[in-house]
């Protein structure tokens, strides 16, 4: 579920970016992008670890194991926000002192 | 189990060659600014989507770990390391999960360069925001 989450919000990303270019260069779209794409890319690598293991490749059979991971996943994205807040105000400050 | 510190080892290096290939780039990068039709996506920018993918997917990861008591805030940090046959599991689970993290980050990121680098739209786009214009 976390997987699933962290795509979705990677695909919104990627979708701001395609469609709102200005406003995207503005807010630095791109790295929240990247910075979902990349975590979904590992756990797509961990899901199929855990095929090569005998487990499923996402635990959906648990309701309990299910509603954790969607917690985490919004949590993820959360934090991601978060990171890319202060990346986006530290890049765009130094843009503007560069600038003047 | 502590799966994210591969990628984020990779990113560190990909960070130090970044700065190496700036120094190197930004006279011939600024040429080419100047003639419609010669500019390319730098490979500055290139490795900066490779470290934004390595670093931000690391961070967010690293989330989990906590999240699932795997690195914890006190030493250790990773509870795997308070026994031999975990760490053993860990050391074992960099090797195998970490480093297929890290390879299939920067296969994707090949297939990005190939792709931004042949599809002219994509191309200025990308070209005209690293410019600032």
């Amino acid at each position: 579920m976390t997987l699933f989450i962290t795509l979705a919000a990677a695909i919104a990303a990627a979708v701001i970016w395609l469609l709102k270019p200005e406003f995207a260069r503005k807010n630095r779209i791109g790295f929240l992008a990247l910075m979902y794409f990349g975590a979904a890319i590992m756990w797509t690598v961990d899901g199929f670890a855990a095929l090569a293991e005998g487990e499923p490749f996402v635990e959906l059979s648990d309701a309990a194991v299910v509603k954790d991971d969607a917690l985490l996943g919004l949590c993820v994205v959360v934090l991601g926000i978060l990171i890319w807040g202060i990346y986006r105000t530290v890049k765009n400050k130094f843009a503007t002192q560069r600038n003047a | 189990m502590a799966c994210f510190i591969v990628p984020a080892a990779e990113a560190i290096v990909t960070t130090a060659l970044r700065h190496h290939v700036n120094k190197v780039e930004a006279p011939a990068a600024a040429a080419a600014c100047e003639t419609p039709g010669e500019e390319k996506i730098t490979w500055k920018r290139k490795l900066t989507w490779l470290n934004n993918m390595l670093w931000g997917g690391a961070a967010l990861l690293m989330l989990e770990h906590i999240w699932h008591g795997e690195v914890i805030f006190a030493p250790p940090f990773l509870t795997a390391m308070r026994s031999a046959a975990d760490t053993q599991a860990m050391l074992h689970e960099m090797a195998t999960v970490g480093i297929g993290m890290a390879v299939l980050v920067t296969v994707v990121w090949g297939a990005m360069i190939l792709v931004a680098d042949r599809v002219p739209g994509l191309r200025r786009r990308l070209v005209a925001e690293g410019s600032g214009k």
